[in-house]
């Protein structure tokens, strides 16, 4: 760069005999660091929840009771809560996914690819307390009016569904509509690693298959959907870990009630909802019983994304 | 897809039926697959559309001059949230951009194909899609409890953990598109491997690092819950020390939004629409690098 040729030869610095091994070792340290962080936020949720578990032991899983008077903690409202809140968003959100995946690689015109796939990847990077704000002020009111209401006046009485799908007080918030409102937080991540995996697959089986005769319906069927289920699977999970930790647009629109209702579309609470909502008032064991919830929140997600991770292992991006 | 040319169709055809049921599955699936992409695409206009049209008649002089207003009291601005977020989102940015690039040359430069570093990346991975309220919680327990206060500086570190595993993935990606003929030119003349990697590597690779950055960025931008324990909010501007909470854009939202005076969920639409246009903007710039660079 600096040097002009024909120039009397300019000795370049020679970076200190030092720097090579400094450079090397900072690099390494860095890298290490990626380490000591999952350890260090696994350590911090077990000693920081300690207190709890030892209170409780496995009581303060499978106790209801949330009771900061008598400081009385458990937790399974706030893990059914993450669980069925998690589930409604798969089972919402993965055929939407599945569905994004195969038009933007099969049906999409060419030029129309580029545009639809940017506008799915925006939908991802929308922080979570937009989907809060929107779920709160603009979805829950029409919910609540045309669905609820309604659903309710028709269930109502009747065994089971009855149960289920009633609402006593049909304000628009609850278990079904954190469900519906993280359906669509987590389409783009399963959407676009679908996508990707779609578009991995070798055209020639794609060519063969079209070549018998098939419809682009069998094609999917029949050669993508086989060829990519592993990783199609470990997508699903990605969401599903993405689901289970997430906070501001579920502590918008959950409810945020302590106890555990029969009915989904009833308030309720996750794991996360419960700490973003308690933390600051929290003192002593309720601040423990709060990290311990982390710490159950940590190891379930851990080992979803563990395997997810896994099973997307042949995917090179995010 | 027009049939009515296909031979399929003639009626000597004696799979006619079986064939006709093939392709009512075929369009069913195109139309319910189309569907689902619009029905997504719709999504996000819909939220766009409803914060451009609750959040502009928030913005005003006010909005970018004025500090956060007390509870039921009137006018005001979120300028101190503004202030507040830059100042914290830079920091944490300023700390996950040395770790991280460093991190992402280790895997990709001197870690590659060992087994530490398939388990860094592997754990990098996880920490990429682990629920930043546990980042939260984990600054709450190393930093803020020890040290008795939330501080910006707790929230400045909890965003740079965020941010990490975003830096450290996207650089280690860009490094291994760097031919390796490049490192062996330079190997060649003479140079050690820091000089390769800083000189020649990095540059090679650089629009595709400042993409990884700009992601971060706008991963952390819009990040709520893990300054909840950290960093927390008031409605003062922050202190020059950092010391105590610092306010931000996310925080004053949540708890603007969801309290019962007009004035502030205005301000909280207002705040919503300018955090989510420059964080969309910042990724549609980074999604520019990324296509500039291939």
């Amino acid at each position: 760069m600096t040097s002009i040729p024909g120039a009397t030869p300019v000795v370049r610095k020679t970076p200190k005999a030092g720097f090579d091994a400094v450079f090397r070792n900072a690099s390494f340290g860095a890298a290490l660091l990626v380490l000591v962080l999952l350890a260090g936020i696994m350590a911090s949720m077990v000693i920081g929840g300690w207190p709890a578990f030892r209170e409780f032991g496995l009581g303060f899983i499978t106790s209801s009771v949330w009771d900061t008077q008598n400081e009385q903690y458990g937790a399974w409202p706030a893990i059914v809560g993450t669980l069925s809140t998690a589930l409604i968003a798969l089972v919402i959100g993965v055929p939407l996914s599945l569905g994004i995946a195969v038009y933007l690689t099969q049906l999409a015109p060419a030029w129309f690819k580029k545009p639809v796939a940017t506008a799915i990847e925006l939908l991802a990077a929308v922080p979570s307390i937009i989907y809060g704000m929107w779920g709160l002020f603009v979805f829950v009111p029409l919910f609540a009016a045309y669905v609820q209401i309604p659903l309710s006046n028709i269930v109502e009485g009747m065994p089971i569904v009855g149960t289920v799908l009633y609402s006593r007080s049909p304000s628009g918030l609850g278990i079904f509509t954190a469900g519906i409102i993280l359906a669509f937080m987590i389409v783009p991540f399963i959407a676009s690693i679908t996508r990707d995996m779609l578009e991995q697959i070798p055209s020639v089986l794609r060519e063969s298959a079209y070549g018998i005769g098939a419809t682009t319906w069998e094609v999917v069927r029949h050669v993508l959907v086989p060829q990519a289920g592993v990783s199609i699977i470990g997508a699903i999970m990605l969401g599903l870990g993405r689901a289970l930790g997430e906070t501001m647009a579920v502590t918008f629109v959950v409810g945020n009630a302590n106890r555990l209702s029969a009915s989904i579309l009833d308030p309720g609470s996750t794991i996360a909802s419960r700490i973003a909502n308690e933390f600051n008032e929290a003192l002593g064991l309720q601040l423990n019983a709060l990290i311990a919830l982390g710490c159950i929140l940590f190891f379930v997600t851990f080992v979803v994304l563990v395997i997810a991770r896994l099973l997307v292992a042949r995917v090179k991006r995010y | 897809m027009t049939m009515t040319t296909s031979p399929r169709e003639l009626p000597h055809q004696p799979w006619g039926r079986v064939r006709q049921s093939r392709r009512t599955a075929d369009r069913l699936m195109k139309i319910v697959a189309t569907g689902f992409t619009f029905i997504a695409i719709f999504v996000l206009f819909w939220i766009l559309g409803m914060l451009v049209v609750k959040g502009i008649g928030g913005l005003s002089v006010a909005t970018f001059t004025a500090v956060t207003p007390g509870p039921g009291s009137e006018g005001g601005g979120i300028a101190n949230a503004i202030v507040g977020s830059f100042v914290l989102t830079f920091l944490g940015i300023a700390i996950a951009t040395p770790i991280g690039v460093l991190a992402g040359t280790w895997l990709a430069e001197y870690g590659r194909g060992s087994q530490l570093a398939n388990l860094i990346r592997f754990i990098n991975d996880i920490l990429l899609s682990a629920p930043s309220i546990l980042i939260g919680l984990f600054v709450y327990v190393i930093l803020v409890e020890p040290f008795r206060g939330y501080s910006g500086w707790a929230g400045g570190v909890a965003l740079g953990i965020i941010a990490i595993p975003v830096i450290v993935r996207t650089t280690e990606d860009m490094l291994n598109l760097v031919p390796g003929h490049l490192r062996e030119a330079g190997a060649a003349l003479g140079a050690p491997p820091s000089v390769v990697i800083t000189g020649v590597t990095w540059r090679a690779a650089k629009a595709g690092m400042v993409t990884g950055i700009l992601l971060a960025l706008a991963r952390i931008a819009g990040e709520t819950a893990p300054l909840l324990f950290t960093a927390l909010n008031n409605n003062f501007w922050f202190s020059p020390t950092l010391v105590g909470g610092v306010s931000n854009l996310p925080v004053t939202i949540y708890q603007f939004a969801s309290a019962p005076y007009e004035n502030w969920q205005q301000l909280a639409w207002a705040g919503s629409l300018i955090i989510t246009v420059s964080i969309l903007v910042l990724s549609i710039v980074a999604r520019r690098i990324v296509a500039g660079s291939k």
